[in-house]
């Protein structure tokens, strides 16, 4: 067991040290969240004048947690890109002629995408602090949120990985990020109160696990959180992290037995 | 070291047991892409094995297979006893492997790339900075040690991937077309190397290689793979020794005159094997002294002008034409 950690953690190291000599990719993650932060912020901050939307804090407050949840599901799943390169430079090949535990190489990734995650999580909370959101659950909310973030990118990121090693064709990535994160995003409440959504795309969100780490987050944050309603999330999330972990340590058997 | 190379199960005995024995293995890529049909070689303990073939053949598959990268449909293959499908992970603490793409991590310096191969093998604290810096050494990267591998030359990729495949102190090192794109002089100094390795003695090496000349420089033995299937083996002495003859070179100056030249070769008694490469047409001769009167009288008469007709004893190229029924030139074109 303490083989595999140490594995993961080499691999993990590895990736972390790559994302800091390259910060391109850390930053471009950073830009998008400030952007939705500063266009939605100001596009819809009428919406809470809505009879029932949120609970009265501002749309600022509202929003934080939605775009923190985004940045960890865009992150998970171009995390399947990064596998590829891997893929096609050898440097995968390589590892697996080693002895180095199988999962340890999932776990490597999952690792960092966690690490890296957190540290953005923390930046666009403290950059929505500065444009003014109050989050009055302080920084146990703060811990909250960045859990379901953490547990949103374990899920997705094994998906994306998933994928890459099935599929192994980054145009197809691409085209199925494109195609279906945008619309899974809308269909939550990262954005919009679903008590003023249809009733269709309410039944789907409460199955979305978008919806999941929004609500999670976005309560803990509150004066008054729910706990139960957090407990619940966040036990989803987790199961749902573990099964998509699963899914990937299985893909990559695939792979192997396809080669 | 727990990963320390010692004997594996299956290598008593006082003689020198194969370090590599490879038994019909067979191999069809899912989409119904035959790579390998049936190959079997073994390799002697310290040996030097080259697999020399055309591109296609089914070097890399051969090698991925006993690097345990990929696996066979049929047949077996051991590593000092060790059977590389039923024991991946026993089979993976003796094998180092260069694969033919290099391996080498972009984001790291080539210290970074070194160490970490061999973290995942086990070693670490003094032992492995020890090591990793005994072999930046030797092939000459310490220097240019930590700067990003983004900046490395080819050449100086390729030394460290043969590095990061010895790292661990392996029994049999797999070597893909280890010189494959490489400058001439870079080419000659990881010759060099694999001598210098080959020389120590201990370690075993499968190296893969379309070059003949480098099948001929460094193994002692060869085997040649075509389509799947090895059509030839034994010392490169050997296979020359297997065609009966010499070889006869005519050089045209029109590499339209060629063919005419080609059919005018064919045409004489006792001439076996004509083949047309660029310039130069080639056969084999039962006694070539005896035979150069014969064949530039011929070419006369037909108005063919040679610019040379050089005798040889037979070059492996020759060999690997008879085998494989092209010439490794005309596969590389
Ligand atoms: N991953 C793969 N999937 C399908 N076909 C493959 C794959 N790898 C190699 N091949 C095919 O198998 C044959 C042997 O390839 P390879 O072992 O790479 O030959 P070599 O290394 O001698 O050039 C070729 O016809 C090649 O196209
Ligand atoms: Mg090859």
């Amino acid at each position: 067991m303490s083989t595999i950690a140490s594995q993961s953690w080499f691999m993990t190291a590895r990736l972390l040290r790559g994302t800091v000599r390259e910060p391109l990719f850390l930053i471009i993650g950073l830009v998008q969240p400030a952007i939705w932060l500063l266009i939605f912020g100001q596009l819809f901050y009428r919406v809470t004048d809505l009879q029932g939307f949120g609970d009265g804090r501002p749309y600022l407050d509202y929003l934080t947690p939605g775009v923190v949840v985004m940045m960890a599901l865009t992150r998970g799943a171009w995390s399947g890109g990064n596998v590829l390169e891997e893929l096609d430079h050898g440097v995968l090949d390589r590892f697996l002629v080693s002895p180095v535990s199988r999962a340890a190489l999932i776990a490597g990734h999952l690792c960092q995408q966690a690490i890296t995650i957190m540290a953005q999580a923390v930046l666009v909370l403290g950059l929505a602090l500065a444009m003014g959101a109050r989050f009055a659950g302080g920084p146990v909310g703060a811990l909250v949120l960045l859990l379901a973030a953490i547990l949103m990118v374990l899920a997705v990121g094994s998906l994306s990985m998933s994928f890459a090693l099935v599929i192994r064709r980054s145009q197809s990535l691409t085209a199925v990020i494109q195609f279906v994160l945008l619309p899974l995003v809308f269909l939550s409440s990262a954005f919009m109160d679903q008590s003023l959504a249809a009733g269709w795309i309410r039944t789907i969100a409460r199955f979305n696990p978008i919806d999941w780490a929004v609500l999670a987050g976005r309560s803990a944050l509150a004066e008054h959180p729910d706990w139960q309603l957090i407990g619940t999330r966040l036990l989803w999330l987790a199961v749902l992290a573990a099964l998509c972990a699963l899914v990937a340590v299985r893909s990559f058997r695939s792979y192997q037995r396809s080669l | 070291m727990a990963h320390a190379v010692t004997a594996p199960p299956g290598t008593g005995g006082g003689e020198r047991a194969a370090a590599l024995a490879v038994r019909g293995l067979a191999k069809t890529y899912p989409g119904g892409r035959r790579a390998l049909a049936g190959v079997d070689f073994e390799v002697a303990a310290g040996e030097v094995f080259a697999l020399l073939g055309p591109n296609g053949a089914g070097k890399s598959t051969t090698m991925r297979i006993l690097t345990t990268l990929s696996r066979p449909d049929a047949g077996t293959a051991t590593i000092g006893g060790v059977d590389v499908v039923r024991e991946p992970q026993k089979a993976r603490r003796l094998i180092g492997y260069v694969a033919q793409r290099s391996g080498v991590d972009a984001s790291g310096t080539g210290r970074e790339n070194l160490t970490l191969q061999g973290r995942l093998h086990g070693l670490s604290g003094r032992t492995l900075a020890a090591r990793v810096d005994a072999l930046l050494e030797t092939v000459g990267l310490t220097e240019i040690a930590d700067r990003g591998t983004r900046e490395y030359s080819g050449g100086t990729r390729r030394k460290l991937d043969i590095a990061m495949g010895l790292v661990h102190e392996p029994r049999v090192l797999f070597l893909d077309e280890p010189t494959t794109g490489l400058d001439p002089e870079v080419r000659a100094e990881i010759w060099e190397h694999i001598t210098g390795l080959a020389g120590a003695g201990a370690l075993t090496i499968l190296l893969t290689t379309h070059y003949l000349e480098e099948a001929d420089r460094l193994a002692g033995r060869v085997a040649i793979l075509d389509r799947g299937t090895i059509v030839a083996q034994g010392t490169p002495a050997e296979l020359k020794g297997d065609l009966r003859g010499d070889a006869i070179h005519v050089e045209v100056l029109d590499p339209a005159a060629a063919e005419p030249a080609r059919r005018v070769l064919a045409g004489l008694a006792r001439v076996r094997e004509v083949t047309v490469d660029g310039v130069t047409v080639r056969a084999l001769v039962e006694d070539a002294a005896g035979a150069v009167p014969l064949v530039l009288a011929a070419l006369t008469e037909r108005g063919v002008t040679a610019s040379s007709v050089a005798v040889a004893r037979p070059s492996l190229d020759d060999v690997y034409l008879h085998y494989a029924g092209r010439s490794a030139k005309e596969e590389r074109a």
